[in-house]
């Protein structure tokens, strides 16, 4: 080992100079939330930057529903929990059939649809946001859980499709004539061949899917109204409403929403960077 | 729906093979196809239709046109736009640089450096908003504590208030682009570097002449995507100042939801209508570039 020359020691200076600020500039919104979970009220509005007494208190109100912001905090979990599954289910379904039609079968106007999709994909949500709540009044969907489920597919699979079937580009063809040699149907192809093959695109689609549902606020605020019909974001913003509104147990609340899409976003970490962002590059 | 087209298709087979017709796998794509096509109709097409049926009106522009938080709006969407997107490009581009350094601590940091990306926008964006808060909120504690002075009520200015939200925006979407562009500098070839290294390059002749030309297409394309995007960020605005104080910090994505909560469809329709000159030759220029 040698000693680092005084140039090195530089060039670390320099990066350390970068690498702090980013540091704490990614991280403040975040420990300002888990500072005031973690603390009581008195502490979390003294603008301490550590509790004197830390304590999960806050969550055991949250847990226990003891509050009237958070009388129904169970269901309200469970809604946007059954609603990320459904609409990373759907997705996949409705996804993975239509890029294997465009990619591998070359249905006729498989191209159109590609392009009609992407075309989905580049308007911005937000701009589709209010017809789509008439739409959804006017085919009797509104606060139905269905209404959330079908929007949020709606703007989940393009980008699916497109990932989809860039991935499937790459499969060699002569997989698929093999099978055919073989005698397999279109449909055996697709359930012996090409699904197996495809499964790490198909699970970052799933999570892509999943997590886009669980954290979307502006269409489930639109489409939902009920408090026992609401998904998690709905009733944080809900805690809006009220000037005296306990930020320590909407923060708390937050931070138990936050932990699940960041468990998962690690944990699939490998897939959703390899399989979405390979897509964005190419270009 | 399929097993319908399955059996015409049946028919067109036994009547002989020279007939125009679809093979059996065609007819499969099409049965598979069939679901996105109806999720497309149902909820985009008719929808959009809808949407621009309600805004037929001309009266609704020229009620736009003499509306100021129209105009307002306008200007803050623009503002949101070229100033915060090429800002967070630019920033997102530098940090490629800096995280593709070689150090166990900067691969450890970019772990953490994909937090926002990964945690939803809702409760960092309400953690934000507390903590500007000018009474009870840190920021304002702590230039208490050390100035004795009360802080500035930050979200009650309209200009700070939108920087704010820009730096939320920014704050949640620089980590997916830095990480895209990090991808686009490991794709640039070592060798290379290693040539201009040989010629004497300097950091930034490197960067204009190595880096730069390769990266350029990616990052023309990624400025644009997040334009378009942003176009749609609906959350950093609305839950951080709720268009306030005065609305007067809307932007086209929230204006619509406010003209819905007034009753108002057709000016919320028409405001979108309004944008469409602006995004669809972005839209456009997107889709040439991905389909390929």
């Amino acid at each position: 080992m040698k000693l680092p020359s005084l140039r090195d020691v530089g060039t670390e200076a320099r990066l350390l100079l970068i690498g702090i600020p980013v540091l704490i500039w990614t991280l403040v919104p975040i420990y300002h939330m888990f500072l005031f979970a973690i603390s009581p009220k008195e502490d979390a509005f003294a603008g301490k930057l550590w509790p004197d007494h830390p304590t999960l208190h806050n969550f055991e109100i949250v847990f226990r529903q003891q509050h009237y912001f958070l009388r129904d905090f169970w269901v309200q979990f469970w809604n946007s929990v059954v609603i990320a599954v459904a609409v990373g289910a759907l997705t996949l379904l409705v996804a993975t059939t239509a890029a294997f039609a465009i990619s591998r079968l070359r249905v006729p106007g498989g191209r159109v649809a590609m392009n009609l999709a992407l075309f989905t994909y580049f308007i911005p949500a937000a701009f589709l946001a209010v017809p789509m709540y008439r739409t959804m009044g006017n085919y009797g969907l509104l606060n139905s859980h269905w209404a959330l489920i079908l929007a949020m597919v709606t703007i989940a699979s393009p980008y699916a499709i497109w990932v989809l079937k860039q991935a499937s580009d790459k499969l060699p063809i002569e997989l698929d004539e093999a099978a055919i040699m073989d005698g397999a149907t279109p449909l055996q192809l697709f359930r012996l061949v090409y699904v197996p093959l495809m499964m790490p695109s198909l699970v970052a689609i799933g999570t892509y899917a999943l997590l886009l549902a669980w954290n979307e606020y502006l269409y489930a605020f639109l489409l939902l109204s009920k408090d026992t019909d609401i998904t998690l974001p709905v009733a944080l913003g809900n805690f809006l409403a009220a000037d005296d509104s306990p930020w320590e147990l909407l923060m708390t609340t937050g931070f138990i929403y936050a932990l699940p899409p960041a468990a998962i976003y690690y944990v699939f970490k490998r897939y959703m960077v390899g399989g979405l962002t390979a897509g964005a590059v190419k270009s | 729906m399929a097993t319908l087209t399955v059996a015409t298709t049946d028919e067109t087979v036994a009547r002989g093979p020279r007939a125009p017709r679809l093979t059996t796998p065609q007819v499969w794509g099409i049965a598979l196809l069939s679901p996105y096509i109806l999720v497309f109709i149902a909820f985009v097409v008719y929808p959009v239709g809808y949407g621009l049926w309600l805004a037929r009106h001309p009266a609704s522009y020229v009620a736009l046109y003499h509306d100021p938080i129209f105009a307002r709006a306008a200007v803050n969407t623009l503002i949101f736009l070229v100033i915060g997107i090429n800002f967070k490009m630019l920033v997102a581009l530098f940090l490629s640089g800096f995280f593709i350094q070689e150090r166990r601590w900067i691969k450890w940091l970019s772990v953490l450096f994909i937090l926002p990306w990964a945690v939803p926008s809702i409760p960092t964006i309400l953690s934000v908003r507390f903590m500007f808060n000018p009474e009870w909120g840190v920021i304002n504690q702590l230039i208490f504590k050390f100035t004795g002075d009360d802080g500035p009520n930050w979200l009650n200015d309209p200009a700070v208030a939108l920087t704010m939200a820009i730096g939320v925006h920014i704050w949640k979407s620089l980590p997916f682009w830095t990480l895209i562009l990090i991808t686009g500098r490991l794709a640039i070839a070592q060798d290379l570097f290693e040539a201009a290294a040989v010629d004497g390059a300097s950091g930034w002749q490197k960067f204009r002449y190595v880096t730069w030309p390769s990266m350029r297409t990616l990052y023309v394309t990624c400025t644009l995507l997040s334009m378009i995007w942003t176009l749609g960020d609906f959350n950093s605005v609305y839950l951080l100042t709720g268009g306030g104080p005065a609305d007067l910090t809307h932007v086209l994505a929230t204006l619509g939801i406010r003209y819905l909560r007034l009753d108002q469809l057709d000016l919320a329709m028409a405001a979108i209508v309004c944008a469409l000159p602006l995004v669809l030759p972005l839209v456009y220029f997107m889709m040439k570039r991905l389909s390929r």
